[in-house]
């Protein structure tokens, strides 16, 4: 990094996170609010790196029972059949639409296990005080914040083959508990994006020009 | 207006930024996160944008989204139908979680965003339109009408062998609303809204050039 390289912390300014106008704090420990929109502003996310492990290993002891326990049991004239998440992708396979067999195992296996594997990355990383691979955590970080939501995918496509299929008393679909176990990994890995702090990424490189 | 001071949401990199042209963008230095993009038309275009899209959501949750015929009998469902369905199956969390994400928040973000244009068009723009941008800002994530459309095609294969579907209005409606709102999201500068904000010390900001001239008829 060259000379000219200056964070707006180390300036002693802070960056409001909603509207993004830099002001500087009349007292740096404490700096107050916002003066053109009013929000509490900070240096960086408070606790980021706790809150953000807290939600990673929540949501990755969800993950257990998500994938273990049924989405969804169908019952058919007295006969019950329970669906897992990989039970629906096998199923979407062998009735001949792969395509959507690998949109539902991207988004409902490999993007919750890869964002919670990069996540814990990026924690690590940014706890050592990493100065490698700046740029790609970066990316990385970009990536898990934009593509979270579509894990959701299998929690709307449980939520619609049972509104539909209630055809009493023929036939009839019911969610499982492993739909509640997913939805909350989706929702706590979403949690998690939000609470890291992408500025810890790049942080430590003033860090070591200071002791330097 | 002239050259800017920005520190990236990112990075936290502190950078001089001059003016762009219409359609330009600046990107970090350092990590490469986009600071600015200039909209040429950043707050009429997004307006025309959200009516449209506010239409389009209010058909689409109140007309079907499909109808599902098996052995004579018929069955169809609106959004909010699907979520209340899992309700009454006993998921209450499944259900509040699908209908925030297809109908709640959607609905906020775009409405959200319609009433801060609105609101933006009359200088001074009041206060409390901050703390609704602030909110829109909070629902986007969590605005999933893409996804749900997604899971509503997955859906339909997994029944295609049991029963045959008709697709209704409500489903183009949310198609429409979907493109739409990225249309908003894609034309949209907060940037502007900001700088017509009385802020909170009560300070006006003056008029950007372009518009006092306007003023004078």
């Amino acid at each position: 990094m060259n000379a000219a390289t200056l964070s707006a912390a180390r300036a002693g300014l802070v960056s409001c996170t909603t509207c993004r106008l830099l002001s500087r704090p009349a007292q740096p420990a404490n700096p107050g609010y916002c003066p053109r929109c009013g929000t509490a502003l900070t240096w960086r996310h408070h606790n980021s790196i706790q809150y953000t492990w807290a939600l990673v290993i929540a949501a990755a002891i969800f993950y257990i029972p998500a994938n273990a326990l049924p989405v969804l049991t169908t019952t058919t004239l007295g006969s019950t059949e329970s669906d897992t998440i990989m039970g629906g992708v096998v199923f979407l396979y062998t009735s001949g639409s792969w395509p959507l067999a690998l949109i539902v195992l991207i988004a409902s296996v490999m993007i919750p296990l890869g964002k919670l594997a990069a996540l814990a990355y990026l924690l690590i990383t940014a706890q050592r005080g990493s100065v490698r691979n700046m740029h790609d955590r970066s990316r990385i970080y970009r990536l898990i914040e934009f593509i979270g939501r579509w894990s959701m995918l299998d929690v709307f496509v449980d939520a619609f083959v049972v509104a539909l299929v209630q055809l009493q008393p023929l036939m009839s679909v019911e969610p499982g508990l492993g739909v509640v176990f997913f939805m909350a990994v989706v929702v706590l890995t979403m949690l998690a994006a939000e609470t890291f702090d992408p500025r810890l990424i790049w942080d430590p490189v003033e860090r070591g020009e200071r002791h330097g | 207006m002239g050259v800017e001071t920005i520190a990236c949401p990112d990075c936290d990199l502190l950078q001089h930024v001059p003016p762009l042209p219409p359609g330009g963008k600046a990107r970090c230095a350092r990590c490469g996160e986009t600071l600015l993009s200039e909209r040429a038309d950043p707050l009429d275009r997004p307006l025309a944008l959200a009516v449209a899209a506010a239409s389009a959501l209010l058909i689409a949750n109140t007309t079907p989204l499909m109808t599902l015929s098996a052995v004579g009998r018929e069955a169809s469902t609106t959004i909010i139908g699907g979520a209340y369905e899992m309700w009454l199956q006993g998921s209450e969390i499944t259900a509040a979680i699908v209908a925030f994400c297809a109908v709640i928040a959607p609905a906020a973000h775009c409405l959200f965003l319609l009433v801060v244009l609105l609101a933006v068009r009359r200088p001074p723009a009041p206060r409390w339109i901050g703390e609704l941008l602030r909110s829109a800002h909070f629902f986007e994530p969590w605005s999933m009408t893409e996804v749900m459309m997604l899971g509503i095609l997955v859906a339909l294969v997994k029944i295609a062998q049991l029963a045959d579907v008709i697709p209704g209005i409500g489903m183009f409606a949310a198609g429409a609303f979907v493109a739409l709102l990225a249309g908003v999201t894609a034309t949209f500068d907060a940037r502007e809204v900001w700088k017509r904000v009385e802020w909170a010390d009560g300070t006006v900001p003056p008029l950007p050039p372009a518009e006092r001239a306007g003023a004078v008829r």
